[in-house]
């Protein structure tokens, strides 16, 4: 039998769905799969489009695997969208005038943004938020911005979403709502209250209850002024150059219409429990698709709907019944969250409240009337249990007696936060994934029978947590009662050397005093060591005793870049980089900079830290190098360690307009006080004098930004291979106590991250996450905050530059040699080439030419 | 065999390498721990550097080894075999120490080399 033919029209995220869904199960292959697609590129995921703003790029959102598109039963012809359905004929036709046949075709059209027919909706500078063309144009309008001010009409969750778009791209922000509060379908008053105040935390302006009259646009057809025809306050307006509308969706049925299918009244493709039109060839999924007469706006019922089809497609009777809406966000970085019947709609339903205005935390949970079962809630500011409520959900029984305990603050003295669910016994058919429908049975059989031991593999069996995300904690918590049920230990050790973790052995040299590294591993370990072991054990001893690194048998452990103090390249040749705290230097030292590279010849660039990298340094050139740094009172940068590198400032309030406090003393203040701490991986930190942020605070493990007040810390961030921004920590604080809760946090660090784990894994990977930091931080949870403050002060007590101990040091000095047996002959084979001025190691031809004699060779220095 | 002395055992930190030129090659000399002197090519034949001399030494298993501190394969200090690419190996050369001095010789047959202490 020949392939039959399926016409996909539209390459969002539940359309990719299907096709995905289709290739997998189609077994027989029944199906050739054509996508037609209005968008320029394949599939993205478009929930997390506002990861666009803080770093991700086009290609990190894309749905689409490798190789996916090279599927032979697959074609996707982008930027090719269907303009007619002709059901008679079976066929579609496109906008180049294609036409393409179909034995099936599902339309997966999704919707567009609803723009309210405010007049003057048309200026240059208003736009909706809905693809990632939107979201560049509304990058090149903030960028062109005179008023520096942005205004979102719609305050629910998209609209937040694109508050902190416009917020993250340095707009005064204000959000405009005509409901008496934010997130008006999620959230009730007492959410929207406690919502709003974090929103206007931030400095984001909230007006609800308000209705923009019209806008009006200056003399160049520019957006200028927002009118409003009703607001609380009586406010008139709002001066703005930025407008996002982000005031609710509508499906894309006009394929639908145009060849008469039957439409929703208030738009939308009407499918039936099999999401098929009125035309059996014909079915509509996702946005566009009307089910059960309502029309579903989240990404978890789409898919839900893509996979009935695929099953349908290939024979089988599956069907779409509605879906569950919950929602877990954060938004503006609070947590909020809404599941179930959020609103207590079901006659008799038993509402219990919870509310911390202080601590910006308001939790609603609604019970049956014999309040046995739980039937939704609402979460702001702690959603730490969301995972557990909403499993929750229709399972009867599971209530304890006391069901106020499930959305209390965890009792005093356990150090975690609640939100871990342990203790709450989920029942087989509790939902934990959502957005792709994974049962705690379907979680606990695949750990079982696939002997699973992360959360990765829990992925990769079940699809759960690949969506949203936001059941990831769950996951973890299942695997460790799965596995601790079974009696099995993951294994923790650092290698085949010792079978401690990172944390475990710093405990056993902190709390044993050991010393050596032949200690240790006599004591607590077997065999030589290794590339592993010997620097985490050196790492260890740095931090818990800081001494000189290269005394003695610590010499022995220290990778190469420690061992010489400076990064190894990939010609064996090495960086200098000096310290310039808080990226400061003064014209003499950028003078001297210049000179030793000149001298040395070596190839100068200005790193990301805001310091000088040095590089082609040959071995024995390290110590005269340094000689001459040192004499001018330039220290080690640590670099080459896993330890503080940078504080990167900008001038704040000293120079610039804008700034309110000093950043530049603060940072470099802290890096003086940071510097050379070994710890786990390396440790990054900013400080930015004003909201700006032009020090990208927000990408480092510790950033601090200036406020009017004091500053707000923020823990966590990172570049790198997976980028984080990092998270709030704590806001307007005096200096005193930001220096004591980053102090305690590096400390907290040191001793308990594993090997190469950068702040934001590690935080995520303790119970309880940053609430678990601030425990044992600020509250002291652990009893531990002495031992931190004590480990610091004696850190910033013993530090030395050891560029400056090992100039003084004779027999370190003797490493810094090419050969033993001739210390005045440098590596011959290290072959340097001139380009736009400056040396780089020769390439492969260069290097056959220069034995030719015809490339010009930058001669070593005397 | 021809020998070339490339310094005192004492000049040697336990479990560190050294750098030396035999007969013109470029030749990493270890000493492991208190106990015997191995000396390998310098050459990293993956990197294509000469810089094993400055890995850290260690055991996998039983095997005393060098990881390269470019990318960290461990080469066999007796066999000169790469424990992480089986057709990728180093030369060996023999060591002998003598009178508190260390003597290296040319690269031999692979897992020919002698070692004394």
């Amino acid at each position: 039998m020949s392939a039959r033919s399926l016409v996909v029209v539209g390459h969002g995220m539940v359309g990719h769905r299907l096709c995905q869904a289709l290739r997998e199960r189609d077994a027989g292959s029944v199906w050739d799969v054509t996508v037609l697609a209005e968008e320029p590129r394949p599939a993205y995921d478009r929930v997390g489009l506002s990861a666009y703003f803080t770093g991700s790029t086009a290609d990190d959102l894309s749905l689409v695997a490798a190789g996916f598109l090279d599927h032979p039963r697959l074609r996707v012809r982008l930027g090719e969208p269907v303009v007619a359905v002709d059901r008679a004929g079976r066929s579609v036709r496109t906008a180049p005038g294609h036409t393409y046949r179909y034995d099936a075709l599902v339309l997966a059209t999704g919707s567009y943004p609803f723009v309210p027919p405010v007049p003057g909706r048309e200026a240059a500078g208003c736009h909706v938020y809905r693809t990632i063309e939107d979201l560049d144009a509304i990058s090149a309008s903030a960028r062109s911005s005179r008023t520096g001010t942005g205004v979102v009409i719609g305050g629910g969750l998209l609209g937040l979403e694109a508050a902190n778009a416009l917020r993250s791209l340095g707009l005064t922000t204000h959000v405009v709502e005509f409901a008496p509060r934010l997130m008006p379908a999620q959230v009730d008053d007492a959410g929207g209250q406690t919502l709003r105040a974090h929103v206007t935390g931030l400095g984001i302006g909230v007006h609800t209850a308000t209705v923009t009259e019209r806008i009006e646009a200056d003399a160049d057809g520019r957006v200028a002024r927002l009118v409003f025809g009703r607001h609380p306050e009586g406010l008139t307006g709002l001066d703005a150059d930025v407008v996002v509308f982000s005031a609710g969706i509508r499906p894309r049925d006009e394929l639908a219409r145009e060849s008469g299918l039957a439409v929703g009244e208030r738009g939308g493709v009407v499918v039936d429990e099999g999401c098929r039109t009125g035309d059996e060839h014909v079915y509509a999924i996702g946005e566009c698709a009307v089910a059960g007469g309502r029309v579903y706006g989240l990404v978890a019922p789409g898919y839900a709907m893509a996979e009935v089809v695929a099953d349908r497609l290939l024979g089988g009777a599956a069907s779409f019944t509605g879906a569950d809406m919950s929602t877990k966000l954060k938004l503006l970085g609070v947590d909020v969250a809404s599941f179930g019947d959020a609103f207590a709609a079901t006659p008799g339903a038993l509402p219990i409240t919870f509310a911390d205005p202080v601590a910006g935390v308001y939790k609603k949970l609604v019970l049956s009337d014999d309040a046995a079962s739980v039937l939704g809630g609402i979460l702001v500011g702690d959603a730490g249990e969301y995972g557990t409520l909403r499993a929750l959900v229709g399972a009867a029984g599971a209530v304890p007696d006391d069901p106020a305990q499930l959305i209390l603050p965890a009792g005093g003295g356990s150090g975690g936060s609640g939100g871990s669910g342990a203790g709450v016994a989920l029942p087989a058919q509790a939902q934990i994934c959502s957005c792709n429908n994974v049962t705690h049975g379907q979680i606990c059989a695949a750990i079982g029978d696939h002997g699973l031991t992360d959360v990765a593999g829990i992925k990769g069996c079940t699809n759960a947590g690949t969506s949203c995300a936001s059941c990831v904690p769950m996951l973890r918590t299942i695997l460790g009662q799965q596995l601790a049920a079974a009696g099995v230990e993951v294994s923790t050790a650092l290698c085949e050397h010792f079978d401690h973790s990172r944390a475990e052995l710093f405990e056993l040299v902190r709390v044993r005093g050991i010393t050596t590294f032949s200690q240790l591993v006599a004591e607590h370990g077997r065999g030589r060591g290794c590339e592993v072991c010997r620097p985490v054990v050196a790492s260890i001893l740095a931090s818990i005793h800081n001494e000189y690194i290269l005394e003695g048998e610590r010499a022995a452990l220290q990778d190469t870049n420690d061992h010489m103090l400076a990064n190894i390249q990939k010609d064996g040749t090495y960086s200098v980089i000096p310290r310039l705290p808080g990226g400061e230097v003064t014209p003499e030292a950028l003078i001297l900079i210049g000179e030793v590279a000149r001298d040395f010849r070596l190839y100068t660039k200005i790193t990301g830290g805001q310091r000088i990298d040095l590089l082609g340094a040959r071995v024995e050139d390290l110590p005269k190098i340094w000689q001459r740094l040192t004499d001018a009172g330039l220290e080690s940068g640590h670099a080459y360690g896993k330890s503080l590198r940078t504080v990167k400032s900008c001038v704040g309030e000293t120079w610039c307009r804008y700034g309110v406090q000093d950043s530049t003393t603060l940072a470099i203040d802290l890096e003086l006080r940071y510097r050379g701490l070994r710890s786990p991986h390396k440790i990054k930190m900013a400080v930015s004098g004003c909201a700006r942020e032009c020090a990208e605070a927000r990408s480092k493990d510790v950033g601090v930004i200036a406020t009017d007040l004091g500053w707000n810390l923020y823990l966590g961030g990172n570049g790198g291979f997976r980028p984080r921004h990092a998270e709030l920590f704590a806001a307007d604080l005096d200096t005193e106590t930001l220096v004591r809760h980053i102090d305690r946090f590096l400390m907290f660090y040191v001793r308990t991250a594993d090997r190469l784990q950068r702040t934001a894994p590690w935080i995520e990977g303790l119970d309880g996450g940053l609430a678990h930091v601030r425990a044992v931080i600020v509250e002291d949870s652990l009893g531990i905050c002495a031992e931190l403050d004590a480990a610091m002060a004696h850190h910033v007590d013993t530090y030395r530059d050891e560029w400056k101990a090992t100039l003084a040091d004779p027999v370190a000095l003797r490493r810094f040699t090419s050969f033993v047996n001739a210390p005045d002959t440098s590596d011959p084979d290290i072959v340097h080439v001139l380009e736009r001025g400056q040396p780089r190691p020769a390439r492969d031809g260069e290097r056959a030419a220069l034995i030719a004699g015809t490339t010009t060779v930058t001669g070593r220095s005397a | 065999m021809n020998w070339t002395d490339v310094c005192a055992l004492a000049d040697l930190t336990p479990d560190r390498g050294v750098g030396a030129l035999v007969d013109g090659a470029q030749v990493a000399v270890f000493r492991l721990g208190d106990g015997p002197v191995l000396a390998v090519g310098n050459t990293d034949p993956i990197a294509r550097a000469n810089v094993l001399c400055r890995g850290l030494v260690g055991s996998r298993g039983d095997r005393a080894v060098v990881f390269s501190p470019l990318h960290k394969q461990a080469f066999d200090l007796v066999t000169g075999v790469c424990l992480d690419a089986e057709d990728v190996r180093i030369p060996v050369h023999p060591v002998e120490v003598r009178a508190g001095r260390v003597f290296v010789g040319p690269a031999g047959a692979a897992g020919a080399a002698r070692r004394i202490v």
